[in-house]
């Protein structure tokens, strides 16, 4: 099974734990074999990763409504300028700290790009989003994690 | 071009998705500002953190295993059975296949296409209720629900909400019948889940049938074919059925 630990990457950060992400993949293997049809070329773990995220949204709806906050990708404008960021010494833990703590929409960009390497392109596919909400969301993801990580006292 | 036109560029140009053009205006324009250089090594930063440590989860031997079952052909399920238990599926595969011959040749009119898709209408209905996973969407706000499809259907089916005739919108989802995607509208009648299902098509069948205790409705109107099925009685269903063919 290709992509198999893309999509329980992408799961496992959006639902948060092993035994629910384990069940979300499940799912999603199920639903891509019965609907396999509907896979017209392409990319495939594109498409894979699409179903698994659908799968996440609905099990978040239904267990952690909370978790879901709407975000606005027009707004780009508004976006305050934290200034010169560092990164450099932000550890495992840290990170993975920071991560958890985004709106999912913003963790799964960072997650697609950094931990899987999609492209712009790919995450669009994925996140069912143009290409162009994909570069916003990424930029304020970053910036996001940047203030969490310096209200962490990161240098 | 300012530091806030930039920023998104900086963004872009560390995940290499800029192209040649504009790559070399943000290499003109960080060497000239302090901030922006300041941003783009951060990034930078950002991106060895990531690469640094490793984050990702991988999937565990548990799920390997039961997505491999999933995947798995059904001949190669079969293999894996002991010998006696193989010929005992061979014969019952066989048995079944005679009967399902003799029912065909039997039966007078043949088995229709309409009764294929009755069978794979009501399956549809049965899984979206036992699977939890009855809609997509969940709203009864006409102007949520037929955006939602939009995008995701080479058609857009009327959605209404028939609330005052006792027939709530719950949601929408899609779904995959007849060889093709289609679009699947839930109503809620006192404790009933209906079923409707909508795709484009032409000269459809108008029938009311019973498979398996469940009701279906079916008629075309406006171009499209709309299916009914539900556990409620078949009267009740055929009003939802008038209801949606005014809406047109």
């Amino acid at each position: 099974m290709p992509h198999l630990d893309a999509a329980y990457n992408l799961a496992r950060w959006l639902a948060g734990n092993d035994h629910d992400a384990a069940d979300i993949v499940q799912e999603a293997c199920v639903r891509a074999f019965r609907y396999g049809s509907g896979f017209r070329g392409g990319n495939s773990r594109s498409w894979l990763l699409a179903i698994v995220r659908n799968m996440a949204y609905t099990w978040l709806k239904k267990n952690r409504p909370k978790a879901i906050v709407s975000i606005e990708d027009e707004d780009l404008a508004e976006i305050e300028d934290p200034g010169a960021p560092a990164f450099a010494q932000a550890d495992a833990a840290v990170l993975r700290a920071a991560l958890e703590e985004l709106p999912a929409e913003f963790r799964e960009a960072l997650v697609l790009r950094h931990l899987e390497g999609l492209s712009y392109k790919e995450i669009a596919e994925v996140a069912d989003v143009p290409v162009g909400t994909v570069m916003s969301r990424l930029a304020r993801a970053r910036q996001q994690l940047q203030s969490y990580l310096a209200r962490k006292g990161v240098k | 071009m300012n530091c806030a036109e930039m920023n998104l560029l900086l963004h872009a140009y560390a995940d290499g998705e800029l192209d040649v053009v504009r790559s070399l205006e943000v290499e003109q324009h960080v060497k000239s500002c302090a901030t922006c250089a300041a941003k783009m090594n951060s990034l930078k930063a950002l991106q060895s953190a990531f690469k640094e440590n490793d984050l990702a989860y991988s999937a565990p031997v548990s799920l390997r295993r039961s997505v491999r079952q999933i995947a798995r052909p059904p001949e190669d399920r079969e293999a894996r059975l002991p010998r006696d238990l193989q010929w005992f599926w061979k014969w019952l595969a066989l048995g079944a296949t005679a009967v399902a011959i003799l029912a065909i040749v039997i039966r007078p009119m043949g088995i229709s296409q309409n009764d294929a898709l009755v069978g794979e209408v009501v399956s549809a209905h049965v899984r979206s209720l036992m699977a939890e996973h009855l809609t997509d969407v969940v709203s009864s706000d006409k102007h949520t629900v037929k955006p939602w499809f939009a995008g995701k259907l080479d058609f857009s089916p009327a959605v209404t909400d028939f609330a005052g005739q006792d027939f709530a919108l719950v949601g929408g989802r899609l779904d995959y019948l007849n060889g093709r995607t289609v679009a699947a509208l839930v109503y809620k009648h006192n404790k009933h889940f209906i079923n409707v299902f909508i795709w484009p098509a032409a000269n459809a069948p108008s029938a009311q049938e019973s498979f398996h205790g469940y009701n279906v409705v079916s008629f075309d109107a406006g171009g499209f074919q709309y299916y009914l099925v539900s556990d409620m009685d078949e009267p009740g269903l055929t009003q939802l059925a008038g209801l949606l063919g005014q809406g047109k």
